[in-house]
């Protein structure tokens, strides 16, 4: 009753504006047309000056709320290349942006009609076209070396000496795999994925997947100064791996293998500092919409030295080992204990 | 009549007009049946177009109201959206599944149901055969066609709406296997597939309005009305047809291989997946195929809803600055570029799907390149306002919002086309700022410029000046106020759909924000409801028109009586001799010289 009271009441304040604006241009109609039609360009054009004002003044002060609110640097290499390039950009568009939009005010303003005035007869000029074709494809030809040669680079092959990882995404968390003292990751098949010992489907005869490490929580372990290739996959729909402050990118594809690679430069200790922020941490979000729990699908990297690194992976166990090790139902009860380290909310009610 | 004279702007046209005389020439009074519902005349169609798409656009806007509740005020409850949406709201906050859906029709109805059909559906359907010098399009009966599939597929589309599991919750592009599976989401169930009969409705009334825009340009013109003394309109809706004749049919082929995967066991987008707890049999598919088979539509649909707009831009900025469009063939030539490389340019929306980086290069640099035409036009723009006669009546206001707005949103399309700053940026709110600007609120400009210019045409009567203005500055100041931000907010990497940020660390910094857009977005909401009430209100209350030619205008459209009937003029159709932009003296005190004007002696033809 009161939605409808409400959407009375807007109609009726509807009409009675309507009425007003009516009255207003029979009244001024009957007071000379000409005459207030000729005040009204006048407000018309002082108004766009104030909005272009304002509008200066409110891109500042945008700028000062999100001042100290944006990324800190990046936080791989490749990412660096990214930073200057952005800005590099910026500042081409942001001259035109200014340029174009106070052209466009200007003229609006300056070029009102008025009595006197009568508009110039100006169809074309070849050559102001020609300038204006040309400059525009000089400047994107510019723009499209700089960012082909980053382009080509972060698509590059991974270096050799790289950290292979594997990171699956599923409905709605992300699982990651490590190779395990061989340091190669075993075959996998989406036919042999189990939820409740086997969740990315290893193959066990495949001698690779023995010391193969998967951490279900969504955490990402990455040794600073040394470069990472992720292999990404998925299970079910796509998902994306978003690494935001390493500004990287990637689906993960069911059916389809895609990888990048990249070299973290701060530590997550060295990034609260940076940011002054005790409870920084770098998160990995997922970018391709994937169903109701996307916006929980949220996992975490930890980026430490490879002194520390190599200590937290001392003491993981296999997932083969922590499945299959002691006797055969021990599997429920480890596999319940990680569930208990899961974090997103929204996870409960999946998968059903 | 000649008594209480209320002109339109321009009142140098002062020619009374013949009431009364113009019922001689019509035959009989046709039923109401068939003179407004089931009407083969396309400029009852296009008010059919125009008045479906106004009614979408309300419910689209509408379900970003409530969408944007959830982003702006996560902790808080709002009961009146219970009263709206029920269950899918209950104790006033979204579910989840529901917010996705509605984000998913947001995002469907305001592309195709509005700024397709609603755009150049009624576009180009009151302004082909009125500019051209046609009594009718070519087939005026698949005209009909046109807008009846149009209408089956807005009430399979509506029909969605109300099913138990929700409407299609992929997101306006419903990538498989998310919109294949069942199992991967609610929206995926019935939803998903009316979804699709829908579409695929719509990809016929596309179809048959489009052949219909290209067989009248092309050969219904009057005599006189060369190509190259066509509106730029014209010149703008035969690119947006031939764009829609072009990529449509493989949008649909995307969708009849979807409808196969979902409900006949084929594989064409299927492989190697594990959902709801067990594997499914699928092997060999490739998801990224749709997307290659979507995007080839997706693409060119952006210069679909772009192309009406410039058109209508170039028009009402030329006319209300008493100028002639500057580069009228440069102008022409860009369209033509814009529409060539709006095919080659589809991957760019896939630079993270992991496709090959050398394939990638080439869709940078082919994307990079629509920038040069685009800024041909800007300038031309600029240029046709420069030393003009600028009255600053309300469709002049919008069509130099047109150019703002796609000065700033095509400058960011520059960020994101580069593939190595779209890793960053791609799926960010970033992207969402771009395209809401560019293709959203320009588009939208370009719109309400036509409707308040051509709505004399349309209706006989005037729209309302006063809220016309309130109209434009709320806004094209909401617009700005709502979309600057969240270039900042993509900066920062905040992805787009997601219900809620309030768990993540580096985002949460932005929830005050957020709430501000909200507000914002609210507030321009209720401006368009002031819109909608005075188009309405107008059609019956309006100023009436008093001279056939309210704008000055050269063009063909006006030399018609002020309500013309079905087949335009009385008599000939008047003859044509010169380009559309003669704004220079007539030699009688008049400040443009009418298409149907002969060249005086010794005047050269433009």
């Amino acid at each position: 009753m009161s939605g409808f009271i409400t959407i009375l009441l807007i109609i009726l304040v509807f009409i009675i504006i309507y009425q007003i604006g009516k009255a207003g241009e029979y009244a001024a109609v009957l007071r000379e047309e000409e005459k207030s039609k000729a005040a009204v360009n006048r407000t018309i054009a002082w108004l766009l000056v104030a909005f272009f004002v304002l509008g200066l003044y409110g891109i500042w002060k945008c700028n000062q709320l999100f001042d100290g609110k944006l990324l800190p640097p990046s936080a791989s290499e490749q990412g660096v290349n990214y930073d200057s390039m952005f800005n590099a950009t910026l500042l081409v568009t942001g001259i035109v942006f200014f340029a174009t939009q106070a052209v466009l005010f200007w003229f609006a303003f300056r070029y009102q009609s008025t009595e006197k005035r009568t508009a110039f007869y100006y169809p074309h000029n070849n050559k102001l076209e020609i300038i204006w074709t040309t400059v525009p494809a000089i400047a994107m030809a510019a723009l499209v070396a700089i960012g082909l040669r980053n382009w080509l680079n972060v698509t590059s092959e991974a270096p050799k000496n790289a950290n292979v990882i594997e990171i699956v995404g599923k409905q709605f968390n992300w699982i990651v795999r490590y190779p395990g003292k061989d340091g190669v990751l075993g075959k996998r098949d989406f036919r042999k994925i189990n939820d409740a010992n086997n969740i990315l489907g290893l193959d066990w005869n495949d001698k690779d997947n023995m010391d193969d490490i998967i951490s279900q929580n969504g955490e990402m372990h990455l040794v600073v100064n040394k470069p990472v290739k992720l292999i990404i996959g998925s299970r079910d729909v796509i998902h994306d791996v978003g690494l935001p402050h390493f500004r990287m990118k990637m689906d993960a594809v069911p059916g389809i293998v895609t990888t990048m690679w990249f070299t973290p430069r701060f530590t997550t200790t060295q990034m609260k500092e940076m940011t002054k922020n005790q409870d920084f941490v770098y998160e990995i979000s997922c970018d391709q919409m994937c169903g109701k729990g996307h916006y929980s699908m949220r996992g975490t990297v930890i980026v430490e030295t490879q002194a520390e690194y190599d200590a937290w992976l001392a003491k993981q166990q296999s997932y083969y080992a922590s499945n299959n090790a002691p006797a055969a139902p021990a599997a429920p009860a480890a596999d319940s204990t990680l569930k208990t380290q899961k974090t997103d909310t929204a996870k409960a009610v999946t998968m059903k | 009549m000649s008594t209480v004279i209320i002109d339109g702007p321009n009142v140098t046209q002062g020619i009374p007009t013949e009431v009364g005389h113009h019922h001689d020439h019509e035959h009989h009074e046709q039923h109401f049946i068939w003179k407004y519902i089931f009407s083969q005349d396309h400029k009852i169609i296009g008010r059919q177009f125009l008045i479906t798409g106004i009614i979408w656009a309300i419910i689209g806007a509408l379900f970003s109201v409530f969408f944007r509740l959830q982003l702006g005020f996560p902790d808080q409850t709002f009961p009146i959206m219970e009263k709206f949406l029920g269950d899918w709201a209950k104790g006033g906050k979204l579910t989840p599944e529901f917010y996705y859906g509605l984000v998913t029709m947001h995002g469907t109805i305001l592309v195709f149901f509005v700024l397709t059909a609603g755009l150049s559906g009624t576009f180009a359907n009151i302004l082909i055969p009125l500019q051209v010098g046609a009594r009718d399009m070519a087939s005026p009966f698949m005209n009909m066609l046109s807008y009846w599939f149009f209408f089956a597929a807005s009430i399979f589309m509506f029909v969605s709406l109300f099913v138990q599991t929700g409407p299609a919750s992929g997101g306006w592009t419903t990538y498989p296997p998310l919109s294949a599976l069942k199992e991967a989401s609610m929206g995926s169930g019935i939803g998903m597939d009316l979804w699709l009969i829908s579409m695929s409705l719509f990809v016929v009334s596309s179809l048959l309005g489009g052949l219909n825009y290209v067989a009248t340009i092309l050969n219904m013109r009057t005599k006189g009305m060369t190509m190259t003394r066509l509106p730029l309109t014209i010149w703008a809706l035969f690119f947006t047809a031939v764009l829609g004749i072009l990529s449509f049919p493989v949008l649909f082929s995307g969708f009849v291989l979807l409808i196969f995967d979902r409900n006949f066991g084929t594989s064409f987008y299927l492989s190697e997946i594990f959902i709801g707890g067990k594997a499914l049999p699928h092997i060999g598919g490739s998801p990224i195929l749709y997307q290659h088979l979507f995007w080839f539509l997706g693409h060119p649909e952006v210069y679909i809803i772009m192309l009406p707009g410039m058109g209508m831009a170039s028009e009402v900025l030329s006319n209300h600055s008493r100028k002639p469009i500057f580069g009228y063939f440069a102008m022409i030539i860009s369209l033509v570029g814009i529409t060539v490389l709006a095919f080659l340019v589809w991957a760019h929306h896939m630079f993270v799907t992991g496709m090959s980086p050398f394939l990638g290069s080439i869709f940078v640099l082919l994307t990079l390149l629509i920038a040069v035409p685009s800024a041909v036009k800007v300038f031309n723009w600029l240029t046709t306002m420069w030393r003009g006669n600028i009255r600053f009546t309300v469709p002049m206001m919008f069509a130099i919002g047109f150019v703002s707005m796609f000065i700033s949103g095509g400058l960011t399309g520059i960020f994101l086309g580069n593939s190595a700053l779209d890793i960053h940026l791609h799926d960010t709110y970033f992207v969402i700022a771009h395209f809401h600007i560019v293709m959203g609120v320009s588009a939208f400009m370009g719109m309400f410029a036509g409707i308040y210019h051509w709505f004399p045409k349309m209706f006989g009567r005037f729209m309302n000046n006063t809220l016309g203005y309130v109209h434009f500055f709320i806004t094209f100041a909401g617009a700005y106020l709502i979309f600057w931000p969240m270039h900042y907010e993509g900066i920062a990497g905040m992805p787009r759909r997601y219900y809620d940020y309030s768990a993540w660390e580096s985002y949460k910094q932005f929830i005050s924000m957020n709430g501000f857009i909200s507000i914002v977005a609210i507030i321009v909401f209720f401006a368009q409801l002031l819109f909608v009430y005075n188009f309405f209100a107008s059609i019956w209350r309006g100023r009436k028109v008093t001279v056939p030619n309210p704008w000055g205008s050269p063009t063909l459209e006006w030399t018609t009586p002020i309500k013309p009937g079905h087949g335009n003029w009385e008599g000939e159709i008047p003859e044509v001799y010169r380009w559309p932009y003669d704004y220079k003296d007539d030699g009688n005190g008049g400040d443009f010289i009418a298409q149907t004007t002969p060249l005086r002696p010794g005047e050269e033809s433009h």
